[in-house]
């Protein structure tokens, strides 16, 4: 097969591990890939780069590609994606003093997003005003900071402030006092927690369990006229992603990331969110099984539900408004069409369905599936709310703002 | 034609780059120009100098940070978005090309705003390639002094001329497809360990 050249942007986060493993560990060669991987500064960078062509694909937010489609953007650029780069992997972190007034105020300290939230009500509501750091307007972050908060009955933008910050700057400014607290993808949470005294408050997993965070996205045109660069891209994610979901290959996969040109950090700190035994915070490990999920329950499949929840988020804080046009805009960015496709020749078993309910599945089970079977880990939200994209509009109408 | 009463800010962490474009901007007769290292000063200064113009070096990590902060609207009187027009790809394209990012508040007509953006864009090619030249004369020079050396140590040991001694150099080099400086590093390593 003659390889093609594809370059594709990332950030210094855990979950380019499947980009950075495609490339090192030669499963993007053997899909006839040479994968040049540039490492960017910002996530404003990834966005107007990937929207001129200066990256073929990109590790980007999975509410990205929404963004760009929907016109948000500088550069409005139509773009999709077909494949997701893992579940989980965010946390939320506070400051060493921030906790000790959580602490004081009921907080457990066993990473449950309920107790934790209902604590830090409770110093917010004792007046202290508190600034929080995530990573860009349009992500993930965000949206999960922001959920966790409104259900913990703290409002965003009132009672509490949100700033954007790049990840590898959030451990400093929460050090120097400019925040108190952060939502960010690893190895950030971790690098907080050994440099700066922070603690974990809660992870991603527990505010919505095998929840999506970041994609790979492209312009919607460039995948058009690329169908074969984009089925070998999506097979090299999977494939690395099977790779990465083995324990045995743990400490091969922390230590390849740990490298300069990607997340320039300590092995033993990189190895904490592949393995989920986190210190989160003075010395206790927590094993969190489903902290990052590379492979398991369908972790790469863009399930157009996905696309539409963050679309809910976009309308909920006022990003974007609601109407069918724009729910429609929204699906379409997540093209489960083209991942089906690509796995076909491997013979993988891929879901039957676009769509599915979230906040139902309290323990693992199977779904309906072509070429084999699959199974789902749970999908709870912690505030026991359930999202069905068949009612999308109900779920937007009760999130909104009094 | 310029528009000298535009307010200009630039935010660049490379003081050498910002005051090349500073420059640029006054030269062409746009006097009011500020100037700040870090975003985190920003909130300030917006208030301070009311920019219609804002740009931004793209290896600033900070970017994602200043754009947050335009989207309040509160924080500011007058919404700022990037770029000039939304439809003028080819200079968007040129500015990231270029490295740098512009943010325009809202109203601000094209043609008022292009020739800032050239300005800024040609400035920050020109840098770029000032530091190219810069780094390959440096590199040149630290050559020039190993091939100096090499020649040296094959003079002392060998009783050559000089004229001798770089010939034999340049022929090792040919002979072995590698480039001359390659050799007299090896050369000077090697009689580095064997001492003096």
């Amino acid at each position: 097969m003659p390889t093609a050249h594809l370059t594709a942007g990332f950030l210094p986060l855990l979950d380019s591990v499947l980009l950075v493993l495609a490339r090192e560990k030669g499963i993007a060669e053997a899909q006839g890939l040479d994968l040049h991987l540039v490492r960017e500064t910002s996530w404003a960078n990834i966005r107007d780069r990937a929207a001129i062509g200066h990256f073929d694909i990109a590790q980007m937010l999975a509410p990205m590609p929404l963004a760009a489609s929907l016109g948000l953007t500088p550069i409005a650029t139509p773009m999709i994606a077909p494949v997701v780069l893992g579940l989980g992997n965010n946390a939320i972190t506070v400051s060493a003093d921030l906790w000790t007034a959580m602490a004081d105020q009921g907080a457990p300290g066993d990473l449950a997003a309920g107790p934790a939230g209902a604590a830090l009500a409770r110093v917010v509501a004792a007046g202290r005003k508190l600034r929080f750091g995530v990573v860009h307007q349009t992500s993930s972050h965000n949206y999960e900071l922001r959920y966790w908060l409104a259900a913990s009955g703290i409002m965003p933008d009132r009672d509490i402030e949100i700033v954007v910050l790049p990840p590898p700057l959030l451990p400093d400014a929460l050090g120097a006092g400019g925040i108190d607290g952060y939502c960010v993808g690893e190895p950030w949470n971790s690098i907080g927690v050994a440099t700066k005294g922070a603690q974990i408050a809660t992870v991603k997993a527990s505010i919505w369990q095998s929840s999506p965070d970041k994609v790979i996205g492209m312009r919607a045109t460039w995948a058009e006229e690329n169908p074969e660069l984009v089925s070998a891209m999506v097979r090299a994610i999977y494939l690395a992603g099977i790779w990465c979901a083995d324990p045995a290959n743990h400490a091969e996969a922390a230590r390849i990331m740990a490298a300069p040109a990607y997340l320039n950090a300590d092995e033993a700190i990189v190895a904490r969110a592949l393995t989920g035994m986190l210190d989160i915070g003075g010395g206790t490990v927590r094993h969190v099984p489903d902290y990052f999920i590379p492979h398991a329950s369908a972790a790469n499949f863009p399930w157009k539900s996905h696309a539409l929840w963050y679309y809910s988020q976009m309308v909920r804080w006022g990003e974007v408004s609601a109407s069918p046009a724009h729910a429609e805009i929204a699906a379409a960015c997540f093209r489960s069409d083209l991942y089906r496709m690509a796995l076909a020749p491997l013979g993988a078993a891929v879901p039957a369905s676009d769509y599915k309910t979230d906040g139902t599945r309290q323990t693992a089970g199977p779904i309906a599936a072509h070429d084999g079977s699959l199974t789902m880990g749970p999908d709870l939200f912690f505030d026991g709310r359930v999202y069905d994209p068949d009612a999308l509009d109900a779920y937007i109408a009760s999130q909104r703002q009094p | 034609m310029p528009s000298p009463d535009l307010s200009i800010l630039i935010i660049d962490e490379n003081r050498i780059r910002a005051s090349i474009i500073e420059d640029g901007l006054r030269e062409a007769g746009y006097g009011r120009v500020a100037v700040i290292h870090d975003v985190n000063e920003v909130a300030r200064t917006i208030q301070a100098t009311m920019p219609d113009v804002v740009f931004i070096d793209l290896e600033n990590p900070k970017r994602d940070t200043l754009e947050h902060f335009f989207s309040l609207s509160r924080a500011i009187q007058r919404p700022i978005a990037m770029f000039v027009d939304r439809s003028d790809g080819a200079m968007i394209e040129k500015a990231v090309e270029a490295g740098v990012s512009a943010y325009v508040v809202d109203g601000l007509k094209k043609e008022r705003v292009k020739p800032i953006l050239d300005m800024a864009i040609s400035r920050f090619n020109a840098f770029s390639r000032l530091t190219r030249e810069l780094e390959q004369a440096r590199s040149e020079l630290e050559d020039r002094k190993i091939i100096e050396q090499a020649k040296g140590i094959l003079m002392k040991t060998r009783g050559l001329a000089e004229a001798e001694a770089y010939a034999l150099l340049r022929s090792t080099a040919m002979n072995q497809n590698r480039r001359l400086v390659d050799i007299a590093q090896s050369l000077v390593t090697a009689a580095d360990l064997l001492g003096p």
